[in-house]
């Protein structure tokens, strides 16, 4: 009884979840999918890293530190965005995207750098 | 005069060795590099040049020779005809047919540039092949119209001597060969403002008025030029001008530059000039004679210089290098004949007196090419030894002339002329009645003499002292002069004596530069010593209770060896005395052993072995196909957010319709895309300042596009929310 009731209560949960996602507006949405593609990306190159051996180490943290960089920015972007944050209700949007592709091209300037 | 190595001898105590053999020559050899170095460092200050001499007339022969009976260009072809007729060497004979055909052919056609016309009026001069007669007047027409225009040092020079030159040689000719020619400058003056122009504050001259960089090879080339216009001037130059000209001499002058021997030179001050010193000095000694025959006030130029310069060239020797031999002539051509003045060289032909042979020592004084040289008068002012410098020998002692030989000559040397080093400082007076000439020599020519004669070796003996008491077991006496068969023998305790005197000719103590005593064992193993000379007497004492440790503790029979030697002994010699009989005890456990003496003496020499250098192993990189395929990985993220956003629906509806913000948006995008870009290339071959300078111009654009669009979109979305 136990089992099968967590077991459903974990169903239930995620459908709930899932119902309580769609009815986030679509530039939200939007960010997370970027932010998901970002984390993937660098969990690949971990996985890359971990088959082949660190050798060129400074690659692969410029590698690894742009996609998250980038996923964390997108996650303040979407933070200063939402509109259900009370902090960030007088930023306006446009603004908090200005920032985004003012960090996000800092960053990459330091990452392509660290390249090598 | 012989060079010795001079052995510092100080260091060691008589019953030392300095090493065994291959340690020894180590020593040896760092001494003689360090002593030949301080010899030729002292003896650079006096030195003796010699004039030309057969030695490079057969060089001649041998630097300028023709392939297949011609030279490569007219150019070498005038160098080396120019040199063998400063020599005295008659080659025309060989050479003439085929260069000549290579004139008329340059001069006859009128495609020849200056450069080849030049060459072939150098050439013609010299062999005086027979040329047609259009040729050369398309030539000089074609010049005389391009001095007009010739901004080039080079040109103008081209054609003021060379026309100079068709100028001597239509007298030569004595045929009106050239009746239309007209072989003089219209406007000289102005041809030699233009080249005046040329001219820097410093001395130096540049090539042309576009081209800021400025020579000492140039002034030359522009002193034979302005020569050469002097010349062709129909009428007198204005006097001021040739007076500049003369204070830019003084001023070249001020950049000559001098080496320890007292020679001077010219040198060019940029690092890469095409010109080396001799072609530099070449070259101003020709302009210099060549301006001092043109124009008839007369130049001063100091004379100390001019025999420098003229000790230069002497001092090249015989250069290998065609180009340098003709540059070391022709200038040496120029100071013997000229109209300032002329060097006069002192020579010695051998530079050693030997006390034996009572031979005079011989001077000779000639011009630089080994012309006569005017009636004087050569006097030996001092002759200071080498050990005690500041007292001379022989003092103000003139020297006889051989009218036969032109040469002058000392035979009487005072009683107390000992061997040794000397140096003799001459001196050169003229004879007070007028040359058409001015004739120059050095102030005092200082030349190193050397001094030999045979020493006398007296009391040579050996023998072998018993060490406590100090009485002789055995004393033998020695005969250097031939190999003996001294036989001695010794044990560890005792010592071994070596004793001889030395004195020179006139009796005073000797100090040889080697006095070596060698012990050589049967196994080839040696041991040098050194013999300290104190007065007259020279003592060696080894002590073999001391050397024990030093000879290996080998036994047997030893090879006794002397050698005594020096610049100044006529009679140095190596003798092997004989051989001693050596008992030592036996080997302790921890003693050293004898090095291993190679059978081929020359074995250090040969090749060391090879050298494998280990590098650092590179890492190891991945399979090439795993990180392809990795790569296609990475790309799939990317696809699946492409494919997430075409699912959400997303579009770009609110993208701005009106032309003004269309364009600002469109730009907005562009300046992102184009800092992507730029950090693409970044990555690939720019550097960080370059991608830095570029990043905050696009930056700046994209702030001021970003703003407009953005501000363009809050205002739209603002309009929306209120509506």
């Amino acid at each position: 009884m136990a089992r099968s009731s967590t077991s459903k209560d974990a169903q239930d949960l995620f459908h709930s979840l899932r119902s309580a996602y769609t009815a986030t507006p679509t530039n939200l949405k939007i960010i997370d999918m970027y932010v998901c593609f970002a984390v993937f990306t660098a969990l690949i190159q971990v996985a890359y890293m971990a088959l082949v051996g660190s050798f060129p180490f400074n690659s692969f943290l410029s590698g690894v530190l742009s996609c998250i960089g980038t996923a964390v920015l997108a996650v303040c972007l979407r933070i200063q965005v939402n509109k259900e944050n009370k902090e960030f209700k007088d930023l306006a949007p446009e603004r908090a995207f200005a920032d985004f592709v003012l960090c996000n091209l800092v960053l990459h300037l330091v990452i392509i750098n660290f390249l090598g | 005069m012989k060079m010795v190595v001079e052995v510092d001898l100080q260091d060691s105590s008589t019953s030392d060795p300095i090493r065994s053999t291959s340690d020894l020559d180590d020593g040896r050899r760092w001494r003689t590099i360090s002593g030949l170095i301080l010899t030729v460092a002292i003896c650079g200050a006096a030195s003796v040049f010699q004039p030309i001499s057969d030695a490079h007339r057969s060089a001649a022969l041998d630097v300028f020779v023709p392939v297949d009976g011609s030279y490569k260009s007219l150019e070498e072809a005038y160098e080396a005809l120019k040199t063998l007729e400063i020599l005295g060497i008659d080659k025309k004979s060989d050479l003439s047919s085929a260069t000549c055909e290579n004139v008329v052919k340059v001069l006859g056609s009128s495609s020849s540039t200056l450069k080849d016309a030049f060459n072939a009026l150098n050439v013609n001069e010299i062999l005086k092949c027979k040329i047609g007669e259009a040729g050369p007047k398309d030539i000089v027409s074609q010049l005389q119209a391009g001095v007009k225009d010739a901004k080039l040092l080079l040109d103008l020079l081209l054609f003021c001597q060379r026309l100079g030159a068709r100028l001597s040689m239509k007298m030569f000719l004595q045929k009106e060969q050239f009746p239309g020619t007209d072989i003089s400058l219209g406007d000289a003056e102005a041809i030699f403002r233009s080249i005046k122009a040329l001219s820097q504050s410093d001395g130096r001259w540049r090539y042309s008025s576009n081209n800021p960089e400025s020579s000492t090879f140039a002034a030359g080339l522009a002193y034979e030029t302005l020569a050469g216009v002097i010349s062709l001037a129909p009428t007198e130059l204005d006097p001021s001008l040739i007076q500049t000209l003369k204070k830019g001499i003084v001023k070249l002058f001020d950049s000559i530059q001098k080496f320890d021997d007292g020679t001077f030179y010219f040198d060019e001050k940029s690092v890469d000039a095409s010109q080396g010193p001799i072609s530099t000095t070449a070259s101003v000694i020709r302009g210099l004679t060549s301006f001092a025959a043109s124009e008839s006030t007369g130049l001063n130029l100091p004379g100390d210089k001019i025999v420098g310069l003229a000790k230069f060239f002497l001092g090249v020797g015989i250069p290998g290098d065609a180009k340098d031999f003709f540059n070391q002539i022709d200038a040496l051509a120029c100071l013997e004949d000229n109209k300032f003045s002329v060097p006069l060289i002192l020579s010695l032909p051998s530079t050693v007196i030997s006390l034996t042979k009572k031979e005079p020592l011989k001077v000779k004084v000639s011009t630089v090419l080994g012309s006569k040289a005017p009636a004087l008068s050569v006097k030996l002012t001092q002759a200071l030894s080498s050990k005690s410098v500041d007292s001379s020998v022989i003092n103000n002692q003139e020297l006889k002339f051989d009218a036969d030989s032109a040469t002058y000559f000392l035979d009487s040397f005072p009683k107390n002329f000992d061997v040794g080093k000397y140096t003799f400082v001459f001196e050169i007076l003229l004879d007070d009645s007028a040359h058409e000439k001015v004739y120059i020599t050095e102030a005092q020519t200082k030349v190193p003499i050397a001094a030999t004669g045979v020493i006398s070796i007296e009391n040579a003996e050996i023998a072998v002292v018993d060490s406590d008491i100090g009485s002789v077991e055995s004393q033998k006496k020695l005969d250097l002069t031939k190999d003996g068969a001294v036989s001695l023998s010794a044990n560890h305790l005792q010592k071994l004596r070596l004793s001889f005197q030395l004195t020179t000719p006139i009796g005073n103590a000797f100090k040889p530069h080697q006095a070596f005593f060698k012990l050589k064992h049967e196994s080839q193993v040696e041991h040098i010593y050194l013999v300290k000379t104190s007065g007259k007497k020279a003592e060696l004492v080894l002590d073999f209770l001391g050397l024990v440790e030093k000879l290996y503790y080998l036994s047997g029979k030893y090879e006794i060896q002397l050698t005594i030697g020096d610049a100044s002994m006529e009679n140095s010699l190596l003798s092997n005395i004989g051989h001693i009989e050596l008992d030592l005890p036996e080997r302790p456990e921890k003693a050293p052993r004898p090095p291993l003496q190679s059978t081929e003496p020359y074995s250090r020499y040969g090749p060391k072995a090879e050298i494998s250098h280990i590098f650092r192993i590179p890492e190891k990189l991945p399979a090439k196909q795993l990180s392809l395929v990795f790569l296609g990985v990475i790309v799939l993220p990317f696809i699946g957010f492409l494919i997430g956003l075409t699912r959400l629906g997303v579009n770009i509806k609110s993208f701005p319709s009106s032309t003004g913000s269309a364009i600002s948006a469109l730009l907005f995008h562009g300046g992102i895309g184009a800092v992507l870009l730029l950090y693409v290339l970044f990555w690939l071959k720019l550097d960080l300042f370059t991608t830095l300078k570029a990043l905050s111009l696009l930056g700046v654009f994209l702030l001021f596009v970003g703003h407009r669009t953005l501000s363009q979109l809050a205002a739209a979305s603002n309009k929306l929310k209120s509506a």
